[in-house]
């Protein structure tokens, strides 16, 4: 049962990925990665990590996406015409990165049996055991990451803003 | 066959039983009771009290030509509406339904989603409802309807935070994510709604904003977008928005009731075996029922807040208003108040 859930969402989330990629209409690409990250999400849950999978789908599916589809949306990101585009040296530059990728997975399934390849923990990570480890262990990590987001929404909120002399004029064309 | 699989197959039917027919019955409840608000009688002429309209509604709905714009992005169009009714029904299978039942030898816990990240779940199945609205108004190729949208989605996540900070802050005392342990705490203590009556108000405000409900409804408002995001859509497509909102009516009204009134518990009412459960579901549709006739109550005494002021509400008086509920919430907890 669990192999045939695996087997369905990674290719689920393999086929979205590609979509992603691959797809003309940026609209159809942001959806698909919406779908990618949910497979994913299932997947983390089949390792144990449900925590994660929730997160992955309430923070990068339901919020981060979002402002990618806003974006798409607003500033009208036309089709991809050129099907391809003229660079010279491409096919060479694709066929060593498949080259390299093959590479990486004969690496992963060769691993795989040996020691360091072994999963960390075989049973569900309980929420209360992650809550623990994160408040005591790693609190430091954690404060500084909470501090990290609150730079973002304040470089965020100071980069949006309007440049005061742009609001004079523009309040004085305003005025009638 | 697996015990546990038949048990959840059981809960779904009953729970997706109860959601279906909760659309027929606010449809007339919405329609006698604006009737009855704007002194005017309704529906009174199909079945007693008008009470088969919903029947006629559906047969309408059902037989009416489905009209797709010729240069809509057909394959989006058509997954708009499913997609906002999947995650409006998938949002009710971690809500406790009932004490646990006994049966055979084994406890049956009576919701759907036995997950120990039960709320977080709930919120992000309920974050990925902004997608239907952008769908259905980029797919309509129409100028209002995806003005409608991008009002839509924008609504959605500003409420989205103020609705996620008083959810955490009513399970901070219940110390679980999952609803079972905040209603077991609800039982044990007193119910949410007195000590943090704050929170309760911005939940329900930030709930009336999440489902497009007045007076945040600027989405699909009449008067100004024609219909929103769903103009271009007809009979059973429409039909299917529709659905999809009275349902994630339903689930919110079902979580404000287990964060903040209790559940399906009453005080000083001892829950045992089948009759237990029964009285639990009926308990908690009461409530959800209440919820429910308070949406429609609202939907018809207030005016539609403009756009500048509703996202002026949720970023600069319920957003504060919620972190501020935390830190009390948070502080009144270690302090052993709570």
């Amino acid at each position: 049962m669990e192999t045939l859930i695996f087997a369905l969402f990674a290719s689920l989330a393999l086929g979205s990925s590609i979509v992603v990629v691959a797809h003309k209409n940026p609209i159809y690409s942001t959806l698909s990665l919406v779908v990618t990250l949910f497979s994913v999400a299932v997947l983390f849950v089949l390792l144990g990590a449900p925590f994660l999978g929730v997160l992955q789908i309430l923070i990068y599916a339901g919020a981060i996406v979002v402002l990618f589809l806003f974006v798409v949306m607003l500033l009208n990101v036309q089709r991809e015409e050129m099907p391809h585009s003229g660079q010279p040296g491409q096919r060479v530059a694709a066929l060593l990165g498949a080259v390299v990728f093959a590479a990486f997975l004969v690496l992963l399934f060769w691993r795989a049996g040996s020691p360091q390849g072994q999963p960390l923990t075989e049973e569900f990570v309980s929420l209360k055991a992650l809550a623990r480890q994160l408040f005591s262990t790693y609190l430091l990590p954690f404060e500084i990451v909470g501090l990290l987001l609150l730079v973002a929404v304040i470089g965020a909120t100071v980069a949006a803003r309007k440049p005061p002399e742009v609001e004079e004029t523009a309040s004085k064309e305003a005025a009638p | 066959m697996n015990p546990e699989l038949v048990a959840t197959v059981i809960k779904l039917v009953v729970i997706v039983g109860f959601l279906i027919n909760v659309v027929p019955v606010m449809l007339w409840v919405e329609r006698r009771g604006s009737a009855y608000i704007q002194d005017r009688p309704g529906p009174n002429r199909l079945g007693p009290l008008g009470l088969f309209q919903g029947l006629a509604d559906a047969a309408k709905f059902m037989f009416k030509e489905d009209v797709t714009p010729a240069a809509a992005d057909k394959p989006l169009f058509i997954m708009a509406p499913i997609l906002a009714l999947l995650p409006a029904f998938t949002t009710f299978a971690v809500i406790p339904f009932g004490p646990d039942l006994q049966v055979g030898g084994r406890t049956v816990p009576l919701l759907i989603a036995n997950a120990d990240t039960g709320v977080l779940l709930f919120l992000a199945v309920a974050s990925l409802s902004v997608y239907a609205l952008v769908m259905a108004g980029y797919a309509s190729n129409n100028k209002f309807s995806l003005m409608g949208a991008i009002r839509a989605s924008a609504q959605l996540i500003s409420y989205e935070l103020a609705l996620t900070l008083s959810v955490l802050a009513a399970i901070i005392p219940a110390s679980s994510f999952h609803l079972a342990d905040v209603i077991q705490y609800q039982r044990d203590h007193v119910w949410s709604v007195l000590p943090q009556f704050v929170g309760f108000v911005v939940f329900v405000i930030a709930a009336f904003a999440e489902t497009n409900r007045l007076p945040f409804d600027l989405p699909e408002a009449e008067s100004e977008l024609v219909a929103g995001f769903h103009t271009e859509y007809s009979a059973m497509r429409f039909a299917t928005f529709f659905m999809a909102e009275y349902i994630s009516m339903t689930c919110l009204s079902a979580l404000g009731v287990t964060l903040y009134l209790g559940g399906w518990s009453l005080p000083w009412v001892e829950y045992h075996g089948w009759w237990g459960a029964i009285l639990g579901f009926a308990t908690l549709i009461a409530k959800i029922s209440v919820c429910l006739a308070f949406f429609v109550w609202v939907r018809w005494t207030f005016p539609r807040f403009r756009y500048d002021q509703l996202m002026r509400l949720g970023w600069k008086v319920l957003l504060p208003l919620a972190i501020a509920n935390l830190i009390g919430v948070s502080a009144a907890t270690v302090a052993g108040w709570l």
